[in-house]
């Protein structure tokens, strides 16, 4: 088993990217690169084309061009369906827990695409709330651990990237807080992340890099160990 | 003899009879399409053409291969199937997500075109099909006489709709259509094979049409028609009942028939208008319907 991330492994390119939705034009030109075992940041203000950013990459907009590479397959011309048979495992903004299913099916609904997953029992070990209300309707749990829930399905199917959309969207700092937690050991198990979040403070000890989204484009890269120095451009672009 | 409300009591159980078999069609037929909205949010109209094409196949692999009905009740459904999945291929999935109307005209101009060529083809007059030996006779019960195939279509409506609620409601494959029935792009993006599923759906949905089909042709006349005139009655208790649940979808059709049988006993002329009454009620007092969820 080899220690430690394989940094230079480069599992997500993507390059010149455009995306539409009918004639709205969302995305223009984005290019970004994400190592294997990093976790990335998609930071920004609202519309600023994060979430956008993520579907695109799962093939979830009406249309795109430009390039998307996931671990060296060129996956434009891939039916969505194919995308995450690649090691990749989207959480979507609010959730996506179906209500029609008890949390056991929704966790055990996303087929699992690689091996290397995490058991039913890790996972119910790793969130002990989800083990006992595990027959209860999907969306009859909190908030907290409905978003639990949703990061735990794509933990079983052995994805190696996980697209995470707003995690902490509306949640109690003392979940918030286990979800850091969650997000560390997962990336000390070797996990890419790429997170787009709103909560700048959640992210920021986390992450390696960070992108900057503005209208549609990325305007600033920066490393963890750029933050302090330049910690003002951030401000501004986040309006904080 | 025995009387209830002035009606003697065979009387009125032959009616209670004709009703759950008429509910019992009525359940299989709703239940398709309940199945066929939830996944693919299309109401659809050539169901009725379906119900009739198992019904012809019955009698066509019949009289030209000599195919018995046991066979029928098989291969029928299966070769709708298919043809169900051929029409969901070729043509459902161009308009996949266009507003309702589309499909709804596309499957009606679909069913018009199956009914025109075979109206063409074997006329409206109805076609023979005479009943398999093991039904001959039926059970003598006191109160009233139970012929042996009508209990078999009951028998057998009950099995596939109890059947069809275990697979959705209980199974894996159940739960990627009830999962896909609220968000099917995101189940693709979970690796589910989202288009096969879809054609699968349609394809099962359309068997249990042409499943009802073959068991219609022993006793009711089967012609290139025949599917028009339910599928009206259908709808209405698709409206009742509340699309996309299909215990609703089930119970109501049966309700319906006894419904339906009822008014015949008690007030004939009103029977073939009193389950659009409870149309209009229900869509007065609960607009989504009985079993549907709340919009």
């Amino acid at each position: 088993m080899s220690q430690g991330p394989e940094k230079d492994y480069e599992q997500l390119r993507v390059a010149g990217l455009h995306a539409f939705y009918g004639e709205s034009h969302i995305l223009h030109g984005i290019d970004l690169v994400v190592h294997r075992g990093e976790l990335v940041t998609l930071l920004g203000r609202n519309g600023a084309g994060r979430s956008t950013t993520l579907k695109a990459i799962m093939n979830m907009v009406g249309r795109r061009t430009g390039s998307i590479m996931i671990n060296g397959n060129e996956t434009m011309s891939c039916q969505p369906h194919h995308i995450a048979r690649l090691g990749v495992g989207y959480c979507p903004e609010h959730r996506g827990i179906f209500s029609a299913l008890n949390v056991h099916e929704n966790l055990t609904l996303p087929p699992v695409v690689r091996s290397g997953g995490m058991s039913l029992e890790e996972i119910y070990n790793m969130f002990p709330n989800l083990y006992e209300r595990r027959f209860s309707q999907g969306t009859k749990l909190s908030g907290g651990e409905q978003q639990m829930l949703a990061m735990a399905r794509i933990l079983r199917t052995g994805a190696n990237m996980l697209l995470l959309d707003e995690i902490t969207e509306g949640l109690a700092p003392v979940i918030v807080e286990k979800l850091a937690e969650v997000l560390v050991k997962l990336k000390n198990k070797g996990l890419t992340i790429v997170l787009v979040e709103q909560n700048f403070h959640f992210a920021a000890p986390l992450a390696d890099r960070h992108y900057v989204m503005e209208h549609g484009q990325i305007v600033e890269e920066i490393s963890a160990a750029e933050l302090e120095s330049k910690q003002a451009v951030l401000d501004n672009y986040l309006g904080v | 003899m025995t009387m209830i409300l002035g009606v003697p009591v065979a009387v009125l159980f032959g009616q209670l009879l004709l009703g759950i078999i008429n509910g019992a069609f009525y359940a299989l037929l709703s239940l398709g399409l309940a199945v066929i909205f939830g996944l693919l949010k299309i109401i659809n109209f050539a169901h009725g053409a379906m119900y009739m094409m198992g019904a012809m196949a019955t009698v066509i692999m019949f009289d030209a291969l000599g195919i018995n009905y046991w066979v029928a009740l098989f291969v029928a459904p299966v070769i709708v199937g298919c043809f169900g999945m051929l029409i969901e291929y070729f043509l459902l999935r161009r308009i996949a997500g266009q507003d309702h109307i589309y499909s709804l005209l596309l499957t009606f101009g679909v069913a018009l075109m199956i009914q025109g060529i075979l109206t063409n083809i074997y006329g409206v007059s109805g076609m023979r099909y005479s009943m398999p030996d093991l039904f001959q006779g039926g059970f003598k019960l006191d109160f009233m006489y139970l012929p042996y195939y009508r209990a078999w279509v009951i028998f057998m409506a009950l099995v596939v709709c109890f059947g069809t609620w275990f697979m959705i409601e209980k199974t894996k494959l159940g739960a990627y259509l009830r999962a896909g029935t609220e968000d099917a792009q995101l189940m693709q993006g979970f690796g589910i094979n989202v288009p096969l599923l879809i054609s699968l759906t349609y394809g099962f949905g359309v068997m249990l049409a042409a499943f009802a089909g073959v068991l219609a042709a022993p006793i009711y006349s089967v012609n290139p028609v025949m599917g028009s005139n339910i599928l009206i009655v259908v709808f209405a208790v698709v409206v009742i009942g509340g699309m996309g649940s299909i215990a609703g979808a089930i119970i109501t059709g049966l309700l319906m028939g006894v419904i339906e049988g009822l008014t015949k006993t008690f007030y004939p002329e009103f029977s073939s208008a009193v389950i659009f009454l409870v149309m209009v009620i229900v869509l007065l007092i609960r607009p989504s319907g009985l079993f549907g969820k709340e919009a």
